[in-house]
């Protein structure tokens, strides 16, 4: 049997092979439906969130199956951890009905506005207060679509991180991973504690089951607001962002295509289309 | 838009949203496809099953989701506004399976129920004969007694899942008494002989349901396999009809529910003579009325569903529920078709899918000139 360093200096859980179960904390955005219209407020310019339907991150479902697999082939337990308003429990919900363990839910009204930094900082802190062998997260929430908080995150926590995963293996001590890429994958491997972010590819998310939602009902979930993570209010928020939308265009209308009817000239035109656009 | 639903517990919102889930991703991307094949989704049947949404009625000791009426009726709805077909079916396995949810031995449940609940085992209910539709007292199929056993043999018209169920409710003749002559039996197929199919009747529509005749050709039945006592067959049938139709009735609404959204999306989109077809007073009207058949028809239906829940009798709103429920859905499904015009009449647009699959909703668990017989004898009885 290997049993791993202790892993002090960093606050998670000191952890060793076969006597504790692997912690596993997956992190879960609530995001507006993709199917349904968005809009900014006009009053500060950032979503408006009340005007639709909150559903899971649809990358994050593909976190959440990663995780229950990861926990069930070595015996891991898995935490939901989410920062958003108080409907965003629908979507802790789904996860614990989904078959995750138990649930972290940052919630306070200063955290409005957040930008990715102030989102790295809190999850940060909620993950130092929680411990953890393994984080996992989408690469990416469909509604900011910054791509930036699973690296912010490692960073603030001085983790290894393997994004764009579309392949996990762990035997509890070390994780490889295939990490996506425009050519095919490389194949990476680090030490735990460690970050990961995943791609769809990697699996097909499981649907929850009317046991897992009667289940859900009973399992716990911890709300925490910025005092209990000793954070500053104005490092949050809107008041903390380092960025912020100035101005903002509504995409165009899509124009109508061109339409070539072949009358015996078809792939001429064609070619003659092309290479109009330098295409060809 | 999905139906506003006031639902009891925020289990049920949930329960309503994973259905969606399902429906929307498993089945109506092949649905029209299934239909337009006549090809049986026997798997439909156990994703539903492993997301637990054939256990939802019954008794939690044994599988079941202890969910009430109210609620698993809304879950059937939805189904069927994405697929009609599965969703009878699902109604008729709950049909299946309530006589020996509330006439079976504990031995019968403890067997039955789980495989059935989780859709592992698909059931089948055995009631029609070619003679005996409406007119139940006209049942040929004898089970005859002996030391060990039955023997049945007869024919079984019209069964939905003939040839694919897993465990087959059957009533059969154990005696020529008029009250007490028809006995309750639940069939493992593959642990008998004598047993045979005919081919899926050619049926207008729910042809992805089939439809078969079941041969009984001198089946052997073990005396564990009885259900209830022997002669209680007929109070077991009429009422397992009760809860069934409102399951019909369920069925029905998602129908027609799913007939009024594609209409109005239709609606708003078609322009004539200048302006979208919803805009014209005439139809915007039709489409006002279509809205009004389907929202009382989901009232009725729930309301009686919530006297079931309460323990009250249940039975004529039961037959009111599905009187109402079907002939709104066959009036709302032949004016979407009218909505959509021409195209409505093509099999491109899924309204004439929706117009077929209504009609046979009059006709089954009780044809509705049945349900006015038992609607008019209890106001008869008082
Ligand atoms: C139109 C618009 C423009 C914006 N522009 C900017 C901008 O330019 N710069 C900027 O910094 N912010 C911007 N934001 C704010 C943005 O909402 C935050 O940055 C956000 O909280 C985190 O970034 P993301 O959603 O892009 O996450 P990503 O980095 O895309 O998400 C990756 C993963 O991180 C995890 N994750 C993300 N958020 C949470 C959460 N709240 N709780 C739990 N897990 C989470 C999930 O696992 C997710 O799959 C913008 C928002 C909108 C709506
Ligand atoms: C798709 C489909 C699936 C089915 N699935 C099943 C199944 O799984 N299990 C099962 O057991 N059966 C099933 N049936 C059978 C169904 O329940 C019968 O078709 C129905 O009960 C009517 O019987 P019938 O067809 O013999 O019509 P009949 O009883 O011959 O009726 C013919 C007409 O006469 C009318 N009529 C009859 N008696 C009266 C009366 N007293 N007063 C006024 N009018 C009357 C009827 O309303 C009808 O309009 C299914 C049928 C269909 C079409």
């Amino acid at each position: 049997m290997v049993v791993p360093a202790c892993r002090d200096g960093r606050a998670h859980s000191v952890r060793e092979v076969g006597l504790f179960p692997m912690k596993i904390v997956v992190c879960v955005k609530q995001v507006p439906d993709t199917e349904s219209e968005k809009a900014l407020r006009p009053e500060d310019l950032t979503l408006d969130r009340e005007a639709v339907d909150a559903v899971m991150n649809e990358m994050d479902e593909f976190a959440v199956e990663e995780a229950l697999q990861l926990a069930e082939r070595t015996g891991g337990e898995v935490t939901v951890l989410l920062m958003g308003p108080e409907q965003g429990a629908d979507t802790i919900r789904k996860a614990l009905s989904m078959g995750a363990d138990r649930a972290l839910h940052v919630v306070d009204d200063a955290l409005r506005g957040s930008d990715a930094v102030a989102t790295s900082a809190v999850l940060a802190a909620a993950l130092r207060e929680v411990g953890f062998d393994l984080v996992l997260l989408g690469c990416e929430a469909s509604d900011a679509r910054t791509s930036l908080v699973p690296a912010m995150l490692a960073e603030r926590l001085g983790l290894p991180q393997l994004t764009f995963a579309q392949k996990v293996e762990t035997d509890g001590t070390e994780i490889t991973v295939e990490r996506l890429t425009d050519y095919g994958h490389d194949v990476v491997t680090a030490r735990l504690p460690a970050l990961v972010s995943v791609v769809e590819k990697i699996n097909e998310p499981r649907y929850p089951t009317f046991k897992g939602i009667m289940a859900a009902k009973k399992k716990p979930v911890r709300t925490l607001d910025l005092s209990d993570l000793e954070l500053d209010a104005t490092e949050v928020g809107a008041a903390g962002a380092w960025s912020a939308v100035d101005d903002f265009t509504v995409r165009p209308p899509r124009a109508a295509g061109e339409l070539v009817k072949d009358e015996g000239e078809g792939g001429r035109q064609l070619v003659a289309f092309l290479a109009g656009r330098k295409l060809v | 838009m999905p139906v506003d639903r006031l639902l009891p517990t925020p289990e049920a919102r949930d329960l309503i949203e994973l259905t969606r889930d399902i429906a929307d991703r498993e089945l109506a991307p092949v649905a029209a496809e299934h239909e337009a094949d006549g090809r049986f989704p026997r798997d439909a049947f156990r994703t539903l099953g492993r997301a637990g949404l054939l256990s939802l009625p019954f008794d939690p000791e044994y599988g079941g989701g202890g969910q009430p009426y109210e609620v698993y009726l809304q879950v059937l709805e939805e189904v069927a506004a994405r697929w009609a077909g599965v969703a009878v079916g699902m109604s008729v396995h709950a049909l299946s399976c309530y006589p020996v949810a509330a006439f079976g031995t504990e031995e019968q449940r403890g067997e039955l129920l789980p495989r059935l609940l989780e859709g592992d085992l698909l059931g089948a209910y055995c009631l029609s004969e070619p003679q005996a539709g409406s007119d139940v007292s006209a049942i040929r199929t004898r089970a005859e007694k002996d030391a060990e056993g039955f023997t049945v043999t007869g024919t079984k018209a019209w069964i939905s899942h003939g040839g694919q169920a897993d465990s087959y409710t059957l009533f059969a003749r154990t005696s020529d008494d008029p009250r007490h002559g028809l006995s309750c039996f639940v069939v493992d197929p593959t642990a008998v002989s004598g047993l045979s199919f005919g081919a899926p009747e050619r049926k207008m529509g729910l042809n992805g349901s089939h439809t078969t005749t079941v041969n009984w050709d001198g089946v052997r039945v073990p005396t564990e396999r009885l259900v209830g006592a022997e002669g209680q067959g007929m109070q077991i049938a009429l009422s397992a009809l009760d809860s069934g139709r409102l399951g019909i009735g369920a069925v029905a609404v998602g129908v027609a529910q799913a007939a009024l959204d594609e209409a109005v999306a239709y609606a708003g989109q078609r322009r004539q003579f200048g302006k979208a077809i919803i805009d014209h007073q005439g139809l915007g009207f039709m489409l006002a009325d279509m809205a009004a058949a389907v929202e009382s028809a989901r009232a009725t239906v729930l309301s009686a569903a919530r006297r079931r829940d309460a323990g009250l009798p249940f039975s004529q709103q039961a037959s009111i529920a599905k009187l109402v429920a079907t002939d709104a859905a066959m009036r709302v499904t032949t004016d979407a078709v009218q909505v959509l015009g021409g195209y409505g009449y093509t099999r491109d647009f899924p309204v004439e899918r929706y117009m077929r699959e209504a009609k046979v909703m009059q006709i089954f668990e009780g044809t509705n000139q049945i349900q006015r017989l038992v609607i008019s004898r209890h106001l008869a009885r008082g």
